[in-house]
């Protein structure tokens, strides 16, 4: 090639390509919705890791003097207790906000849990076929056959109920999502050119599997990560409110909800808001993992 | 001195009762510092004659062979461990697609330096600035303008010549003996096949290595390579030296696959072509593989499979090998009209 001719011409060229950063920023804004999410969950985060200073009382001290308080701006309500107090007098605003401490953190660590094995076992099954693979396809198959939930709750039976106990479980049902997802995607990429000049150039399966195919399937395992973690949530919450997730005085959203069921006729507020903080984490989640597919599935780019 | 020597290759796709035979016992033997072309329609078992050799047929596929040596060693009873330290040292191979073959994940430097992590010199392994001077010097080596910012490119943002250039960087990058290339320049436009070409056999020259070309493409075969190896569904038909095997081929085959260049079909309303397609699984003829589709086709063509007859640098699978004029030879006489397999052709 006559260099004096093509260089200028190349560098021209390649300026202005953008960052994948950026490129990646510009496609996920384009939904309002995508947005909102993401600073919901902005806010959530910054709850949670900020609930000591933010929140105005111990989440766990009793006032008994002022037991089912309703919010400040009901009649009767006192600007001491923003949101009221619950049937033994602990602060409700507290509480909801230390629990959004403990909902990411199941959200977190089950999916964390459950992705790593997911992607592990899915890996193996799409990449090494035969036998192993439909052994181990058929048994998330057998998993899915259960509702979620039964699953779950059988999984605390065993296990014994608990926070970190209710996390496993949600880990376990989360599990056939993620690896049935890195099957389809790694058979997918497996077949591809650039699998096979890895090969060529002396990469061996574990390399193949982790380092060559892997990335290239991150895109859907991103996504359903995200939705994974308002699932989880959801899972949580319904665990504590069966009693087979924390355990009082926990200031768990879920369990918070089952302990003040008896007076949602003369103290609304004690379910409301629990609910309330509930759906606003799960649709933040929801949103921001639609929202991260349209920016990352190739398929559905413009 | 021969690099590369296989011998009685097969291998078998399918069911052992009814196997799509790929590759029908082939022998190859490839000298160092040789371009040999790899020449066939598709399907004719070129790129999987090179996947064998290189033992990356995958299961479902069989694999046979008397003699498959590289290099003084070997490499049928090498382990897998060491035949990947071998054959990802030693022999290098490029595709056809240059924009697939590139992992889409990560940058040029990062792929061209984690081969040279694993292959390279020992200063290469252990040091990571001495890879990034390699990887410099390798973008240099293969004419790629502006390489400091190639590295940093993500392959989606290289052309496909562009692509292909890193490919070869890719290949060369640990000083291989041997390079396949399948169909290097199918995927690209012809002005940049031409360049990508040209550094092939710059670089072929340079490092002293073997080329082995694999392609449909017989006007890359006349200008680059020193030996043609013409493949027919699986077997070697005919293999001779540039340009001995343009000017007088000796297989009807050769002979049909040149007539249709068009170079030789300057003054004619239509190409020249040769009728029907390469058997498959199911439509494998007795006898000669080509007779269905030969026009010099006679009886015993149908009853006999032909062996590779001629001396070692200029074979044939042909009973009646044509000669210098291109007409059959060996006692053959044209058929009656109603022979019953002109119909199938």
């Amino acid at each position: 090639m006559d260099e004096a001719i093509s260089s200028p011409l190349e560098q021209t060229i390649a300026a202005p390509a953008p960052g994948t950063m950026r490129e990646f920023w510009r496609s996920y804004a384009q939904s309002g919705g995508a947005l909102i999410g993401l600073a919901l969950i902005v806010a959530l985060l910054l709850l949670a890791l900020f609930a000591d200073v933010i929140s105005p009382h111990p989440p766990n001290e009793q006032y008994r003097q002022f037991t089912l308080q309703p919010p400040m701006w009901e009649e009767g309500g006192s600007s001491n207790f923003i949101l009221g107090t619950d049937p033994v007098g602990r602060d409700m605003l507290s509480r909801l906000i230390h629990g959004t401490r403990l909902s990411l953190l199941i959200g977190l660590i089950s999916v964390a849990l459950s992705l790593s094995f997911g992607v592990l076992l899915g890996v193996i099954a799409g990449y090494v076929r035969g036998p192993t693979e439909t052994i181990l396809m058929r048994l998330m198959d057998v998993m899915l056959a259960l509702p979620s939930l039964l699953l779950a709750i059988a999984v605390v039976a065993i296990l014994g109920p608990g926070l970190i106990n209710a996390m496993y479980a949600i880990a376990i049902v989360l599990l056939p999502h993620y690896v049935r997802l890195a099957r389809a995607a790694v058979i997918a990429e497996a077949g591809k050119e650039y699998v096979q000049s890895s090969r060529i150039a002396g990469a061996g399966a574990l390399r193949l599997m982790f380092n060559t195919i892997l990335p290239n399937c991150a895109a859907p395992l991103i996504v359903q990560a995200t939705l994974g973690f308002s699932s989880a949530i959801l899972d949580a919450a319904a665990l504590g409110f069966l009693g087979l997730g924390a355990q009082p005085p926990t200031p768990e959203w879920g369990s918070m909800l089952a302990g003040a069921l008896e007076f949602i006729q003369r103290a609304p507020w004690v379910v409301t808001f629990p609910g309330l903080a509930i759906l606003i984490t799960v649709l933040a989640f929801n949103l921001m993992g639609d929202g991260l597919r349209d920016a990352l599935d190739p398929k559905l780019k413009r | 001195m021969a690099l590369l020597e296989i011998e009685d290759l097969h291998v078998e796709f399918g069911s052992e009762a009814q196997p799509l035979i790929a590759v029908d016992g082939v022998d190859l033997a490839v000298d160092v510092g040789e371009v040999a072309a790899l020449v066939g329609e598709s399907g004719s078992g070129k790129s999987v004659t090179a996947l064998a050799a290189m033992g990356l047929v995958e299961f479902p596929g069989r694999v046979r062979a008397k003699r498959l040596v590289f290099s003084g060693r070997d490499l049928l009873s090498l382990g897998d461990a060491q035949r990947r330290a071998l054959v990802g040292k030693e022999i290098a191979m490029i595709f056809q697609d240059p924009l697939a073959s590139l992992n889409p994940c990560f940058t040029v430097a990062f792929q061209l330096m984690e081969t040279l992590r694993v292959h390279g010199t020992d200063a290469e392994r252990s040091n990571a600035h001495a890879r990034r001077v390699r990887a410099l010097e390798l973008l240099r080596l293969v004419e790629i303008p502006d390489p400091e910012a190639r590295l940093r490119a993500f392959p989606h943002q290289l052309s496909g010549g562009m692509a292909q250039r890193v490919m070869i960087a890719m290949a060369i990058a640990c000083r291989p003996q041997l390079l396949i290339a399948d169909e290097p320049t199918t995927a690209l436009d012809v002005t940049v096949q031409a360049q990508v070409l040209d550094l092939l056999l710059r670089l072929q020259r340079e490092q002293g290595m073997a080329l082995i070309l694999i392609t449909h493409d017989l006007a890359i075969v006349a200008e680059t390579a020193q030996r043609v190896i013409v493949m027919y569904a699986g077997e070697v038909v005919e293999t001779g030296p540039v340009p001995a095997i343009f000017e007088a081929p000796r297989h009807p085959y050769t002979q049909a696959l040149l007539a249709a260049l068009p170079e030789h079909n300057r003054d004619r309303a239509r190409l020249e072509a040769i009728p029907g397609v390469v058997p498959g699984q199911y439509d494998r003829p007795r006898g000669c593989l080509l007779h269905p589709r030969c026009p010099y086709a006679v009886e015993r063509c149908r009853r006999e499979r032909p062996l590779l007859y001629g001396p070692s640098e200029r074979q044939a699978r042909c009973h009646f090998a044509l000669d210098a004029s291109g007409r059959p030879t060996g006692g053959w006489k044209p058929e009656t009209r109603t022979a019953p397999s002109e119909a199938g052709a």
